[in-house]
């Protein structure tokens, strides 16, 4: 696996979910005035403006909402991978995230939506953010 | 209803290079006023408006003012991606009509062909910079701008049953087009495509696939480019050399990535509505769809959004050769577009000048008659964060 691109701090909306993928949690805000899922993170709640959120801990299951694979692109890391998918997942919680669904022998062939996939923590370099990947269950 | 007429497009001008070495996009820009302004019947003196999307130099329209060397009464330095002329228009339209300034300018120039920019390909945003709340969510997945394009088009598919094959029919209509357009022909030439020839939906299906399930020939091309026009008062309209194109009608919205929505659904499915209702027009009134085509899903979206046809049938409203000039029915993208045209990043100046030169009676591929015409650009990132702005546009 290339090393993928890592992300970059200070950058106070993102940081507890990384830290949350470092302790090999999925974790997403919601809203404790209104109780909407807050999704990408944010320092505010994007449906009342709240500034209150609570952290909890997502399952880490969903499915794909939609996808694509990747067959060009001259972004070092990603130009040597072959081919690779990209993919909105919806988790069960009720937020979509970008993602990747890995472990599949071919991504074009195997991948399809609607399919039921779990986040796993992909390692990285020494010291590096894992980042959350999608596996079909 | 009745129509506000108190603003024209006045004088229009397209940058002929596609691929344009050792010429810097304010380059492209200040030729492309002048140019304007020449066909307008008006001269360098008259300007009291600037609209610029900061495309040439950092600073946009305060720049811009500071080069040109005027001091104009009206500066706008609007910048929502490729949409940003739309939303322009809409806004130098209204300041005209407030009685804000007389003659406004909108220029657009860029080299992203000689720069060798891979617009589609590289990484959605810069490998440098700080993260912030977006970018240091996606940035791991190595998702290009075609990938997230194709994330769309992949629902689409699935939700409706639209094939690759109708979606063709959009590459095939604008590559007839473009092939009567010898800007177009040169350069499809200069930045060596394949074929420069027409093509067909087969032609699309054996294409290679850059992002699945977009193949080469459903993405537009990367070239140099540019252009301007002059937006101005009924009283300088009057004057003008050519006759006015009025705008009727506008509107802008955005769009953006959440939580179980449909991503199969643009920024175009707000904006349109208002521009058609403030125009007093409906869709099936239009003769000249121009709809921002970075790629086929881009323009079958939008197509849907605007109301030319229902969510979802699209597929059946593009197919073959039906959306070409010489076919009944609407005709889009008749310069050639953004698949077979140009493309230099930001192409929402192309659908205005090319509108205005289908209600002039001036283009290569003239739909005899055309009264009502329509600009939808599309900015940013169509499965992720995006623009809308529509114009509506009528000759006299
Ligand atoms: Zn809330």
């Amino acid at each position: 696996m290339p090393k993928r691109p890592q992300p970059r701090f200070p950058e106070p909306n993102s940081q507890p979910f990384w830290e949350g993928v470092r302790e090999g949690e999925l974790r997403y805000p919601t809203c404790d005035a209104c109780s909407e899922v807050v999704f990408y993170p944010r320092l505010h709640c994007p449906f009342c403006g709240s500034r209150e959120l609570s952290w909890k801990v997502s399952r880490g299951e969903g499915s794909v909402y939609t996808y694509s694979v990747v067959r060009q692109n001259r972004m070092p890391g990603f130009i040597e991978l072959g081919a690779y998918s990209v993919a909105y997942i919806d988790l069960d919680e009720g937020f979509r995230m970008l993602s990747s669904v890995v472990g599949v022998d071919d991504p074009t062939r195997d991948i399809h939506i609607g399919q039921r996939v779990k986040v796993e923590f992909e390692p990285q370099e020494e010291g590096d953010y894992p980042i959350p990947v999608f596996r079909p269950i | 209803m009745a129509q506000e007429r108190s603003a024209a497009i006045v004088g229009i001008h397209e940058y002929p290079l596609r691929v344009a070495p050792g010429v810097s996009a304010m380059d492209i820009k200040i030729d492309s006023i002048r140019a304007a302004l020449d066909d307008a019947g008006l001269s360098w003196g008259d300007i009291d408006a600037v609209y610029d999307a900061g495309d040439g130099e950092a600073g946009g329209g305060l720049q811009l003012s500071a080069y040109l060397g005027l001091r104009p009464r009206v500066i706008d330095t609007t910048q929502v991606g490729g949409s940003s002329f739309e939303f322009q228009a809409a806004h130098a339209w209204r300041d005209i009509a407030a009685g804000r300034c007389r003659v406004a300018i909108l220029s657009y120039g860029s080299t992203s062909a000689s720069n060798r920019v891979a617009i589609g390909t590289g990484s959605m945003r810069a490998m440098g910079g700080a993260g912030n709340w977006q970018s240091n969510m996606e940035l791991p997945y190595g998702s290009t701008l075609i990938a997230n394009y194709a994330l769309v088009k992949q629902r689409h598919m699935h939700e409706y049953g639209t094939t690759t094959e109708q979606l063709a029919g959009i590459s095939v209509a604008t590559r007839r087009h473009a092939m009567r357009n010898p800007d177009a022909v040169r350069a499809m030439t200069d930045l060596e495509f394949v074929g420069v020839n027409e093509i067909t939906a087969q032609d699309v299906l054996e294409s290679r696939i850059v992002a699945d399930p977009l193949h080469l020939l459903e993405c537009c091309m990367i070239s140099d480019g540019g252009g301007a026009l002059v937006i101005a008062s009924p009283e300088v309209a009057r004057d003008a050399r050519k006759p006015p194109v009025w705008i009727i009608g506008s509107g802008e919205a955005t769009k953006y990535r959440e939580n179980g929505g449909d991503i199969t659904t643009s920024a175009g499915a707000q904006s349109g509505p208002a521009a058609f209702g403030q125009a007093g027009v409906s869709p099936d009134e239009i003769d000249i769809a121009m709809i921002y085509d970075s790629f086929t899903i881009t323009v079958a979206v939008c197509l849907e959004d605007l109301g030319f046809c229902a969510k979802g049938e699209v597929g059946e409203f593009a197919a073959g050769d039906r959306l070409a000039f010489d076919r009944p029915g609407l005709a889009l993208n008749t310069d050639g577009g953004g698949l077979s045209s140009n493309h230099p990043g930001m192409r929402g100046i192309f659908l205005l000048l090319e509108s205005v030169r289908q209600l002039r009676g001036e283009s290569h591929s003239q739909v005899p008659g055309a009264r009502l015409a329509v600009a939808h650009g599309n900015g940013g990132s169509l499965g992720g964060t995006h623009t809308g702005g529509t114009v509506i546009l009528a000759k006299d």
